[in-house]
């Protein structure tokens, strides 16, 4: 035990390196901000484009917040881009099968609890590490989603559905702007004032140290995966209702997005840290970086290599932050 | 559980006084390996009892029977008064056996109240949110009541010194132990400050009342702040002896089994 008369490293050193790196994204987020609303004010800082940002970023935010519980554990979901396209599918299926939107968005989000029950068994009963139980269940699941319409696209005209999970409006806001919300809401209040909550962040930390604390290791773990297929599994839902169709495209992109968004917004790769309010900030981030690109006249191989560029940037500072404190 | 900052020896006064801990006639043995032989010991409240032998004479066995993680082959588990047979370390746990092991079973990245309380988080109301404020003012109490020196209850661990995170490893355990703490080597990661602050702290608990077994490697150690120390030696109970009445070199022999 120290002794209170220890030297105190200066104030402003504090702030230069602890401190600091936990404000990232927030920084990052103005930062980019202020450079597209000066560089492109006419399109950029509008209400119809900035709602826009915030629809467009609606399935990332909802995955990166079910991300950031995995990566707190000190896990990783391969997995996700290939759920959003199955339960998206299978909703497609179901709604043209029974009309009932209900039924359908059920099998979508049951779907994505399955994948996550399987993930979850695979990682903690037989205990295989996430990363080659995701990246196997990744590829199953993908081939599933080509094989249920045989690569073919499914229309998705039901009115409620569309509303629900699409181009809704309720209270002058966006359906999509509710998701979103409600989702962060969730998601904090699960990992921020629940025991559930401290237990996936101690698990991170320490598997040993939960075990002999009593924390129930294994069903924290189950519970990460399960949750995070099933955000996907919403994800799918939310791009079959906006784009009024399903393929098995949907979600394919996604993954490299979902990581970057979670990590730039301040979890650990590592475990042990995270947080939901990170997660939303660094998916709008990452969404209004895309639409930025686009008003600014890049075309899409472009657009890809400077959005890598500031991915890597913007992990490499948030990385090298946390390793420091 | 006691929910409040109780501490051991801190119960009703008037009550009979049971001997926390009785080990009577422990034996493990895995298949055909036997681990320990036999071994009897009591702790009495206000006692610290050092667990003293080479490597792979049996201390680490004879802990994680205390604490539940084993199972004895054979023999009889007293706690207060009452026999005590654990299914696992969460029984243990449950029924006031708190460990504080060499390798500081902590979570770096919380604060030092959600260490204090983890795997049995407070909290308040119908939505069950966990009641940091409650957490972080009974944890502020124990640290001060303890005189351990952290920044605050609020502080992240990983801020904090080696000392200092065993301190509040050491205040965990005297927080949810009923009777009996049991220590680890407890200083086998410390620098020799620290260590002595540690062993401040467990004097502390003794004058409290707590029943304290502690295995150590080192023998100052032992000789500055145990009562009695008993010695194994290849899964057998060489003997328990009163400290006062021993010296460095009878122990160091009856450690290794040879005779100067």
């Amino acid at each position: 035990m120290s002794t209170p008369t220890q030297t105190d490293p200066g104030l402003v050193a504090r702030l230069g390196t602890v401190k600091w790196s936990n404000y990232v994204v927030y920084i990052g987020f103005v930062l980019v901000f202020v450079f597209f609303a000066v560089t492109q004010t006419q399109y950029f800082l509008n209400a119809t484009n900035l709602t826009n940002i915030v629809i467009q970023a609606a399935p990332i935010t909802i995955m990166a917040i079910g991300m950031v519980f995995v990566l707190s554990t000190g896990e990783i979901d391969l997995s996700i881009g290939s759920t959003v396209a199955l339960s998206g599918l299978t909703a497609g299926v179901v709604l043209q099968a029974t009309d009932q939107w209900w039924l359908a968005a059920l099998c979508g989000l049951a779907i994505g609890a399955a994948v996550g029950l399987v993930n979850g068994i695979f990682i903690t009963w037989v205990r295989l590490p996430s990363f080659l139980v995701t990246l196997a269940t990744m590829g199953l699941v993908a081939g599933l989603a080509r094989q249920l319409t045989d690569l073919q696209s499914v229309p998705v005209t039901d009115k409620a559905f569309v509303w629900i999970f699409g181009g809704g409006n309720l209270l002058g806001l966006p359906i999509m702007v509710w998701w979103t919300a409600a989702a962060v809401l969730v998601g904090w209040h699960l990992l921020r004032q629940r025991r559930y909550g401290a237990h996936v962040l101690a698990v991170g930390n320490s598997a040993a140290a939960s075990r002999v604390s009593g924390i129930k290791v294994n069903r924290v773990r189950l519970m990460v995966f399960v949750g995070s297929a099933m955000t996907a599994a919403l994800a799918g839902l939310l791009y079959a209702g906006r784009l009024q169709g399903a393929r098995y495209t949907l979600g394919e992109t996604d993954l490299m997005t979902v990581i970057a968004a979670s990590i730039v917004g301040g979890t650990s790769l590592f475990g042990g840290k995270g947080t939901v309010i990170g997660a939303l900030i660094g998916s709008l981030l990452m969404s209004m970086i895309n639409n930025g690109l686009i008003l600014s006249g890049l075309n899409v191989s472009q657009q890809m290599i400077v959005r890598g560029a500031i991915i890597l940037i913007a992990v490499s500072f948030s990385l090298r932050g946390k390793k420091n404190s | 559980m006691p929910s409040e900052t109780a501490l051991p020896g801190q119960k009703a006064s008037g009550a009979p006084t049971e001997t926390p801990l009785r080990l009577v006639g422990i034996h493990k043995n895995f298949g055909g390996v036997v681990a320990i032989k036999t071994f009897d010991l009591d702790v009495q409240a206000g006692e610290i009892v050092a667990l003293v032998g080479d490597n792979g004479a049996g201390k680490s066995t004879l802990i994680k029977i205390i604490s539940g993680l084993y199972q004895p082959s054979d023999g009889e588990i007293w706690l207060d008064g009452r026999p005590a047979n654990f299914r696992d370390a969460s029984d243990a746990r449950a029924k006031g056996v708190e460990v504080v092991y060499q390798d500081l079973a902590l979570v770096v990245d919380q604060p030092v109240y959600m260490n204090m309380f983890l795997g049995r988080e407070l909290t308040t109301g119908p939505f069950k949110i966990l009641d940091r404020k409650r957490m972080a003012t009974e944890t502020q109490k124990l640290v001060d009541s303890l005189d351990v020196r952290i920044p605050s209850a609020k502080a992240t661990l990983s801020d904090l010194s080696g000392g200092q995170r065993q301190g509040v490893a050491i205040c965990r355990a005297t927080h949810w132990a009923s009777s009996l703490v049991l220590l680890d080597e407890p200083t086998a990661a410390l620098g020799v400050a620290e260590t002595a602050k540690v062993e401040e702290l467990i004097l502390k608990l003794k004058a409290r009342g707590a029943a304290i077994l502690i295995v150590s490697h080192n023998m100052d150690q032992v000789f500055r702040i145990a009562d009695r120390v008993s010695v194994l030696r290849r899964g057998t109970q060489v003997g328990t002896r009163v400290l006062a009445d021993t010296t460095h070199n009878e122990l160091v022999a009856m450690i290794t089994g040879l005779t100067s």
